[in-house]
């Protein structure tokens, strides 16, 4: 028997695996064997961890030490000098963005420490692909006292005692949505797992389900448990195929243990659940035109009610969760609701996790308690604003949400405080702006999202929103009237009275977010035909300053021969004929060409 | 698998498989220096390997450290039980492994006719 002394978690989530930790796993696995240490340090292959801008990831236990933006040529290096002689390889440890500092464990990187981990606490730190290294860390304990020690009602009861909200967005309380499903009437009940993450920048549940997929299937059971049912679905992208793999092993692993399959830990209880890829559309997001999907029916929704609860699947009783909401079900059932609403508001108990994209310094997963503020989130975990620009906006809850501007950000981060100020926490897409951003273009480009993704079927979404963005885009390209503000926002209240699902009544939110913190920029749109943050490509003029040295390059770029003048001396642009595609700025050797 | 009891088992069985990520147990610390290498740290370190195997010891974790300046004294070898104070061993070959191991990782007794440091963390 030999004693493994050292693991080696290479991250192999989607993120780290396109920057390269496949190449890296396999030249560790060729030098550990070239120098005979195989027998004692031991690759581990994780899920996600959160700090993708950093990746490809590689941490060294015992010790903890966290390698950043790993490359196979480094994999020598590390081996030899850390693995053999314990000396930590300094050049590829995580470095400060302000301080400069380097900080070689990862519980000191100020990404991860005022984070509080629980739904990710296992992701990056287990394999997901091996159910051991799952129960090792005390997986399908909760579903073993659910089943053995718990009536159902107990399991609601303590769900609901969490406090525990939806975490796909709408935020209705978990255990009062199973009370509904275990009420109603019906000897068919189905557990249905909301994995079609669709909005832009969104990427939390992707990660849960590559880091951690066991978790996900062990809620999922809870939830069968609890409400009566004894078949499961989980409906998750194509576009993931990483994380439908992982699903598909894990089901199967499970299905081999015994933990999910007939009579789990000798109960009686039964549960299975299957998998169905969607296409990727994003109204399949909305639970009725999910369930049409599952049937095999095209991917439109229904008025409620009745209420999936009621009338579901194949019209059984149905009820759907979001990924991170199943997530946090076996630690409610392991520690108990008292310890989980102990996390978090008043009203919005527990963590969020939230995907932060954009013009920030560290891109990636952070998970928080809630009602940290979103200055916390932005400048402490999310280390500030990429290249020292100044901050605009962030917009919170994708295309359903909305647009809080820099006055706002010492506002506490729950359910409640964002819908009071017109946005709403969604699945938790963090998208950070910076003053480069024209937010009548941010608007212009959400409500282009929704449009191309409404499915047609109600008027006010499938017609209401194509004129929506045509104003829109109108105004970007300079040919704004008076009125259209005000036209914007009584289309808005329409859609938004009557559309009949969710992605039709919140679609015309980022229009009117932003209207409302950032009107002088659409008035600047409009009267003086003007961009201030100099984004729009119709309203921006290029010219040539008195830095040109005249040496053409700038000539040679432009596609459209606006660029005149001689060797040796400053060129002009011939406004008219300029397409505005920046080619000749980007070009220039000696900054000479601005753009305003 | 068929019942709860079943699940703690087999948990048992495979924590070693993820514990040295969250261990807080004893750690046995290598010098693996230039000086220590050419002292045989190598050799010393497979010992442990092997005995830690031997003993089927769970939270003990093995790490290795560069030069402390005590060259004269390589192979050097600390051990640090939880809450106790940092103890370096000096000029251990694999021959003295099994009984550092012994005496003081398991049972807390320190051997104090190699100790050449101790100090508190």
């Amino acid at each position: 028997m030999e004693h493994i002394r050292a693991h080696v978690l290479i991250c192999a989530g989607t993120g780290c695996a396109s920057s390269g930790s496949k190449r890296v796993e396999a030249a560790m696995k060729r030098e550990l064997a070239e120098r005979g240490l195989d027998k004692e340090i031991k690759i581990v292959e994780t899920g996600c961890h959160g700090f993708c801008e950093m990746g490809p990831l590689v941490i060294v236990y015992p010790e903890g030490v966290f390698y950043v933006r790993v490359q196979e040529e480094d994999v020598p290096e590390i081996v030899e000098n850390h693995l053999y002689k314990g000396r930590i390889v300094e050049r590829l440890l995580y470095k400060e963005p302000v301080t400069l500092e380097k900080v070689p464990n990862y519980s000191d990187i100020d990404f991860y420490k005022k984070q509080n981990r629980q739904v990710l606490i296992n992701c990056g730190r287990i394999d997901p692909e091996k159910i051991e290294e799952y129960i090792a860390v005390g997986g399908y304990q909760a579903l073993g006292k659910a089943v053995t020690a718990m009536t159902s009602e107990d399991v609601v009861e303590e769900v609901k005692k969490s406090g525990l909200r939806g975490r796909g967005g709408g935020g209705f309380p978990t255990g009062l949505k199973w009370s509904f499903t275990r009420k109603a009437q019906g000897d068919k009940k189905y557990v249905v797992c909301n994995a079609d993450e669709g909005d832009p920048g969104a990427f939390m549940d992707r990660s849960v389900l590559e880091g951690d997929p066991h978790r996900v299937i062990e809620g999922m059971a809870i939830c069968g448990y609890a409400i009566g049912a004894d078949e499961g679905y989980i409906y998750v992208r194509a576009e993931y195929p990483l994380a439908i793999k992982r699903l598909k092993i894990a089901i199967s692993q499970a299905e081999a243990m015994g933990v999910l399959g007939d009579n789990i830990f000798s109960s009686g209880f039964q549960f299975h659940i299957k998998i169905k890829e969607g296409a990727g559309a994003f109204v399949c997001g909305e639970e009725t035109a999910l369930l049409a999907s599952i049937e095999g029916k095209r991917g439109m929704p229904r008025p409620r009610p009745p209420f999936p609860a009621n009338a579901g699947l194949w019209g059984k009783p149905t009820n759907i969760n979001n990924v991170e909401t199943f997530a946090n079900v076996p630690q409610i059932i392991n520690q108990g609701a008292d310890w989980y609403a102990a996390i978090g508001t008043e009203k919005s108990k527990g963590t969020k996790v939230f995907a932060l994209t954009g013009k920030i310094n560290h891109t990636g997963l952070a998970e928080v308690p809630m009602g940290i503020t979103m200055r916390e989130i932005i400048y402490d975990i999310g280390g500030g604003i990429q290249n020292g620009k100044k901050f605009k906006a962030v917009q919170i809850g994708g295309p359903s949400g909305g647009c809080l501007p820099e006055e706002l950000l010492d506002l506490p981060v729950d359910y409640d405080s964002l819908i009071s100020v017109g946005a709403m926490m969604g699945s938790g897409g963090l998208v950070v702006m910076d003053e480069t951003t024209c937010m009548v273009d941010v608007a212009r480009f959400f409500l282009n999202f929704t449009q191309s993704e409404s499915c047609g079927k109600c008027t006010p979404c499938r017609e209401g929103t194509k004129r929506m963005l045509e104003i829109l885009t109108r105004i970007t390209e300079g040919q704004g009237q008076e009125g259209d503000i005000e036209l914007l926002e009584t289309m808005a209240k329409n859609i938004k009275a009557t559309a009949l699902c969710g992605l039709g009544q919140t679609a015309p939110n980022p229009v009117l977010s932003t209207i409302k913190h950032f009107r002088d920029e659409y008035e600047a749109h409009i009267r003086e035909k003007r961009c201030p943050a100099g984004a729009c490509s119709k309203l921006v003029g290029y010219t040539i300053t008195s830095n040109c040295k005249g040496c053409g390059l700038c000539k040679k770029v432009c596609p459209a021969e606006a660029i005149s003048g001689t060797v040796k001396e400053q060129h002009q642009i011939d406004p008219d004929k300029c397409l505005k595609c920046g080619a000749c700025m980007a070009k220039c050797p000696f900054k000479a060409i601005s753009k305003g | 698998m068929k019942t709860i009891e079943d699940l703690k088992r087999l948990r048992e069985q495979v924590q070693s498989d993820t514990r040295l990520r969250y261990t807080t147990g004893t750690k046995i610390i290598i010098g693996m220096g230039t000086c220590g290498i050419a002292a045989g740290a190598r050799e010393v370190m497979s010992a442990v390997l092997d005995e830690i195997a031997k003993r089927h010891l769970q939270d003990v974790t093995v790490t290795q450290t560069g030069c402390i300046g005590m060259c004269e004294k390589e192979v050097l070898l600390d051990v640090v039980r939880p809450g106790e104070d940092r103890i370096t061993y000096g000029k251990v070959t694999p021959e003295l492994v099994p009984q550092i191991i012994a005496e003081h990782v398991v049972n807390g007794r320190i051997l104090e006719e190699l100790v050449v440091g101790k100090f508190s963390e």
